[in-house]
């Protein structure tokens, strides 16, 4: 935290400086996560496909599909095409 | 009540008494423009309209169906939405070219033959330039003319297929066309280049993200739903866009993760969200079409919402880049709103715009049991949330504190940015008039149903945990500066090669001419033609002086005196009488 030690010019606190804040936030998201996890065995199901039926289809597939793109634009595009960013100058 | 005119020409001609008006005034009249066009958009009727006669051919600059008409009516709303977020813009060009802008696009969009469409179309190109050189910076300067190089070769490509067309067919008329034969190949492809498909994408990530603050707001809009608009005209169904759009749903967003240049994210992802649309009119049915363009009206909402928090960001700080930005949050909490907003309508988040038409297009993928397709969307439908759902708004107004604290957007800024979140908001919330307004009133379709919704906030929602465990681990790629190749780079790099080429090849066989021809051949008959007299001359005088026994230094010395008396014309009257006189006993003597 900064602390102006002249006194005179205290710096504003906002939300996010305080950590507590940062880790409700958080507990609020993995609390939401467990819930969105439980309701799905009182919603009944019309899938167009049979996966969609499987149980926490869209929550495995929404988080796989995220590290997947995470990991391969790391470790695989960003290689192959990173360059200096004067590279065409 | 006034004749309604056609809505191109209100604010193409509205555009050019722009810099007559000064102050408050400006303001007042500019935000008029878009108004006047929607009153006068809602009195065209039905049908062809303003059909004139040129050459042997029907020219028809209001053809007004539902399919024409959502499109008119979404370009008004951004036209009005991006000039509120201007007013602060001091250069009349800037105004006259955003104008003229959107007024090429509606022209295109009510065009009902190939010819004005195609003049709007180019129209388009030539206004848009405008809004990206007027940024003035060198890296504009640049991207502008590689953006207007790539687009006359688009637009050559389209003008080609037309030519075809119009010869094989006697009729200029623009409606569906479907792919057969060379005509319509050359025309799919000059759609696809303004479309930004993969691979003649780079034009759009190159130049928009280089364009002025406001000119983004226009770009994002018009070229590429232009294009939307006129692939379900002319290609419904065609198949070949089922792949095409799905493959631009999917690769920009690998670059959107390793990308710095916020804006440039923004421009990445609407190529993702264009390749939602592009798919939908592949598919064809009437779900599939109704879904691309309710996806196309709520994408110019809310990337238009997108572009403009940045904007403003970028307007207060100076500073565009992940690397340079973040938790500006503390001084602007509206512009991060409004880009959160901006942000959950893109990602389809239940109650937000993007769920009510995204899912069309969805379904009826699933509707056509094309299942790679459908996992290919829903990909990208989670990579979208991840790059402009949290990416975008963390990075910049959270994240790590970057120290700056710029004051909060200006209020016409916050005014544009407001109702644009509104609207992605109500229109998502409450879908129905956006429905009754889609090319097809016959399908009926329900996007709040239990299973949907419960299985889209999943999908969000662990992409979300998905972002957090990879940023808490460390193991999310960190903002670079750096530029990253794409498909720019085979004329980028590949100009400069074929300079080099040409410069080799050709200018190898330029300095061999110069030297033969230029220097060589002319040099010499201009010496010849020079002193071929005192040559000949010199020959006979030469003779005549070693038979009078003239030698040695003095004839070297009277050759020179001569060369240069004739030379320079200082000879004595009496020898240059004697040689016409001579000459004249040599042709009486001869003849």
């Amino acid at each position: 935290m900064e602390n102006a030690e002249n006194g005179d010019q205290k710096a504003k606190e906002y939300l996010f400086d305080k950590p507590k804040n940062v880790k409700l936030l958080l507990s609020c998201f993995y609390a939401s996560l467990l819930i969105l996890l439980i309701i799905e065995f009182f919603v009944h199901k019309h899938p167009h496909f049979a996966w969609e039926g499987w149980l926490e289809f869209y929550a495995v597939y929404g988080f796989v599909a995220c590290v997947v793109l995470v990991v391969a634009a790391k470790y695989i595009l960003r290689p192959l095409v990173k360059r200096r960013e004067d590279y065409y100058d | 009540m006034i004749d309604p005119v056609p809505p191109a020409l209100i604010f193409i001609i509205g555009a050019l008494i722009v810099p007559f008006f000064k102050g408050k005034l400006k303001s007042a009249y500019l935000l008029f423009l878009p108004v006047l066009g929607f009153v006068n958009l809602i009195s065209i009727p039905e049908g062809n309209n303003w059909i004139v006669g040129f050459l042997d051919y029907n020219l028809v600059l209001g053809r007004v169906d539902r399919l024409s008409l959502i499109f008119g009516y979404i370009f008004h709303l951004i036209s009005f939405i991006a000039i509120l977020y201007s007013l602060h813009v001091k250069d009349d060009l800037q105004h006259v070219a955003g104008l003229v802008y959107a007024g090429s696009a509606l022209g295109v969009v009510f065009a009902g033959d190939f010819f004005s469409f195609f003049v709007f179309w180019e129209m388009l190109t030539v206004a848009s330039i405008f809004l990206i050189w007027t940024r003035r910076t060198k890296a504009s300067l640049d991207a502008g003319y590689r953006y207007l190089l790539v687009h006359a070769t688009g637009g050559l490509c389209l003008l080609a297929g037309i030519v075809i067309h119009v010869n094989q067919t006697g009729s200029i008329e623009f409606g569906y066309m479907g792919l057969n034969g060379l005509a319509s190949y050359l025309i799919f492809f000059g759609f696809g280049l303004n479309c930004a498909w993969p691979v003649l994408h780079s034009w759009l990530t190159d130049a928009y993200p280089e364009a002025t603050i406001t000119g983004t707001i226009f770009l994002s809009a018009f070229t590429t739903k232009c294009a939307v608009y006129a692939l379900a005209r002319a290609f419904p169904g065609t198949e070949a866009l089922i792949w095409i759009g799905a493959i631009m749903t999917g690769f920009p967003i690998f670059y959107a993760v390793i990308e710095n240049d916020l804006r440039r994210v923004l421009a990445y992802s609407l190529i993702n969200q264009v390749g939602f649309m592009v798919c939908g009119i592949g598919i064809g049915t009437h779900l599939a079409i109704n879904g691309a363009v309710a996806h196309a009206f709520n994408d110019i909402l809310f990337k238009a919402l997108l572009f403009m928090s940045m904007g403003a960001v970028m307007y207060r700080t100076g500073k565009i880049n992940g690397t340079d930005l973040g938790g500006l949050y503390r001084t602007m909490p509206l512009t991060c709103i409004f880009c959160m907003v901006g942000a959950a309508s893109i990602s389809a988040f239940p109650l937000f715009s993007g769920f009510v038409s995204k899912s069309m297009v969805m379904d009826a993928a699933a509707g056509g049991h094309m299942r790679g397709i459908w996992f290919l969307l829903l990909f990208a439908s989670a990579g979208v949330f991840h790059h402009a759902g949290i990416k975008i708004p963390f990075f910049a107004f959270f994240s790590h504190d970057s120290g700056m604290r710029p004051k909060e957007a200006p209020l016409h800024m916050l005014i544009a940015m407001g109702i644009a979140a509104f609207l992605c908001i109500f229109i998502g919330s409450f879908p129905g008039p956006l429905y009754s307004l889609l090319p097809y009133p016959d399908v009926n379709y329900v996007p709040y149903t239990a299973p949907h919704v419960l299985g889209q906030t999943q999908l969000l929602f662990f992409s979300a945990l998905a972002f957090t465990l990879l940023l808490l681990s460390g193991i999310y790629p960190g903002e670079m500066r750096c530029v990253n190749l794409d498909a720019d780079w085979f004329y980028r790099k590949g100009a400069r090669l074929f300079y080099r080429v040409a410069d080799r090849s050709l200018n190898w066989v330029n300095s061999v001419c110069d030297r033969v021809f230029v220097k060589g051949l002319a040099g010499s008959i201009g010496r010849l033609s020079r002193d071929l007299t005192a040559r000949i001359a010199l020959l006979i005088l030469v003779s005549f002086w070693i038979l009078r026994g003239v030698s040695g230094k003095r004839l070297e010395m009277k050759k020179t005196n001569f060369y240069n008396d004739i030379l320079e014309g200082t000879l004595p009257v009496g020898i240059g009488a004697g040689l016409a006189a001579v000459f004249i006993v040599l042709i009486f003597v001869l003849t």
